[in-house]
């Protein structure tokens, strides 16, 4: 049996600047299961997305909504806007290890 | 124009960014709806630090002007105020005078007179020294505290504006208000606290109109349109075509911000935690319990970009199975060979210059973070330079030339050619950028940090 993402529950994972010096993302659920596996802290916690974005685990902010079945997860951008190392200006693209994490 | 208290304030809100385009009727349609002020955000910093930095707009003249040119035209005919806020990207004073400009000529072709206000936002390091030592300036996280050497690298600083310079201008008269950089929020909210609307709604519904049509079930349709009240505000799509749904205004709180529930301005926070969404019909939603409050301190926060260097390009790509069966070897025997070379022919040592090699294809976006380690069909070598100046870049790149033309796989007993797109094979980029200030100055005044410039009115 193939493996079940979070990105195979949501409607959408997403990423983006916010602000010069935060990434924020945010998971869509499809549904209240989805949300339920999503929030549960048990398996998405700081420190998973810690391990994900290789941040300080006390800098990680995650907020659940229920009544949009959201999850969005904000933390300190690591590399500088538009500096050298940095290969995603508008963080658009580093909600894929967060839509890739195998649900259990 | 007077300070009357009125009843209910509508707000037409364009796009998300002056110049990104609009369908004109949808602007004949919000005006028939009964706006009472048309704003639109010109700019931001989700494109990076080289538009502060280098004080340049990210939109090309033409499609400023074309949006403005419908936009003045609709204001003028329905006598009521156009505000744009962050004027030429990074609202700096050359931003401001690069748009009024464009509505000076935009005013003069349609025959129109307009009382034109420009605000300044840009900040001279000198004058935010007396505030530093006195301990009004403030680090907001991630950064740290500030000294007086960062404010003085910096190209250009700028202070963010809420909405109180604008409502100033607005009650002097002005027709239209050109802002250097404000939040997002204070030009969609300043004319609706000057008309007395309450600062929750008021400041809720500014959040949301901010990216234009992004908070509909159709983004791509145009703006929205706004009417806040005293007990809230009722938001719809300006295109009868797209809708306003609890989900989709309510999922807007969380765009671009860190946090969902509270949003700091200059003069206070919006708390939307007790906000309640309710769909009014298929495709408008009205919005009651946001709260606003207000700051014992007025802050203003500071943005500012230094150059860090300057950067040349070079990019090339293969296609070759041979070499692809392998990428991360043949990038680590590119890393050795390159600096070696750079060593024995510029006499430079990883001191004087810094490079990234970026695999486009492979895990250029992510790097180490990929989850992924597929073997890639085709990739694109980016190299990317910096040194202190343009020359030493470029030099540092030309060293690199035959190798991102000829370096085999570790294995390979031959010297492969690989894919240049183009020739000439290197790109200067000129001056690179960083963001150094995330800072609030405790302000004396809402307004003393920036200045106002009043045109007159001419008879046509």
């Amino acid at each position: 049996m193939s493996e079940t993402t979070l990105g195979d529950l949501a409607i959408e994972v997403r990423s983006k600047n916010a602000g010069p010096f935060w990434i924020t993302m945010e998971l869509f659920m499809r549904d209240a299961e989805g949300y339920r596996i999503a929030a549960d802290e048990t398996f998405l916690d700081e420190d998973v997305v810690a391990g994900l974005y290789r941040v300080d685990p006390g800098s990680v902010q995650i907020f659940r909504i229920p009544s949009l079945n959201v999850v969005k997860i904000s933390y300190p951008r690591p590399v500088s806007q538009g500096s050298l190392r940095d290969r995603d200006t508008h963080a658009g693209q580093h909600h894929v290890p967060l839509a890739q994490l195998v649900v259990p | 124009m007077t300070s009357d208290n009125a009843d209910s304030v509508s707000i037409l809100v364009p796009s998300g960014m002056l110049g990104a385009g609009f369908p004109e009727e949808t602007i004949t349609r919000g005006i028939a709806l009964g706006a009472d002020v048309i704003a639109i955000d010109g700019g931001s910093t989700d494109s990076g630090p080289y538009y502060l930095g280098a004080s340049k707009p990210k939109t090309t003249a033409a499609a400023v002007a074309r949006d403005l040119r419908l936009l003045l035209r609709a204001v003028a005919g329905a006598g009521i105020p156009l505000i744009v806020g962050s004027c030429g990207t990074s609202g700096t004073d050359d931003g401001v005078d690069w748009v009024a400009g464009i509505v000076a000529d935009l005013l003069a072709e349609e025959g129109l007179s307009m009382k034109v206000a420009r605000i300044y936002s840009e900040q001279r390091a000198a004058d935010l020294k007396e505030p530093l030592e006195a301990g009004r300036i403030r680090p907001l996280p991630p950064l740290g505290e500030l000294d007086v050497s960062t404010l003085e690298e910096c190209t250009h600083i700028v202070a963010m504006m809420g909405h109180e310079p604008i409502a100033e201008a607005l009650a002097a008269g002005a027709q239209v208000v050109l802002a250097g950089r404000a939040t997002d929020t204070a030009n969609a909210a300043a004319y609706a606290l000057l008309k007395g609307m309450p600062a929750g709604p008021t400041w809720h519904a500014a959040k949301i109109v901010e990216c234009g049509g992004q908070c509909t079930t159709n983004p791509r349709m145009g703006g929205v349109f706004a009417t806040i009240d005293r007990t809230g505000f009722t938001i719809e799509p300006l295109d009868e075509s797209a809708a306003c749904t609890p989900i989709s205004v309510a999922a807007h709180m969380l765009y671009e911000t860190a946090n969902p529930y509270l949003m700091r301005e200059p003069d206070g926070t919006l708390d939307v935690r007790d906000a309640v969404y309710t769909a009014l019909d298929e495709r408008r939603v009205r919005v009651e319990g946001s709260l606003f409050h207000h700051a014992e301190q007025h802050t203003i926060k500071l943005e500012g970009a230094r150059i860090t260097g300057y950067e040349t390009m070079s990019f090339s790509a293969i296609r070759d199975p041979l070499i692809l069966k392998d990428i991360e070897g043949w990038a680590s025997l590119m890393h050795v060979v390159f600096t070696q070379r750079v060593e024995q022919t510029l006499c430079l040592t990883s001191e004087d210059y810094d490079y990234d090699l970026r695999l486009y294809g492979y895990n250029a976006v992510l790097g180490d973070l990929d989850p992924s380690t597929d073997p890639p069909r085709e990739v694109g070598v980016m190299l990317l330079v910096r040194a202190a100046d343009q020359a030493l870049a470029t030099a540092v790149a030309k060293v690199a030339n035959p190798l991102m033309l000829h370096l085999p796989a570790q294995d390979m007993d031959y010297l492969p050619s690989l894919a240049f797109p183009g020739s000439p094979a290197e790109v200067e980029r000129g001056a690179a950028y960083e963001f150094v200030l995330n800072h609030a100055v405790d302000s004396l005044t809402p307004t003393a940090m920036f200045r106002t410039e009043m045109g007159e009115k001419h008879d046509v």
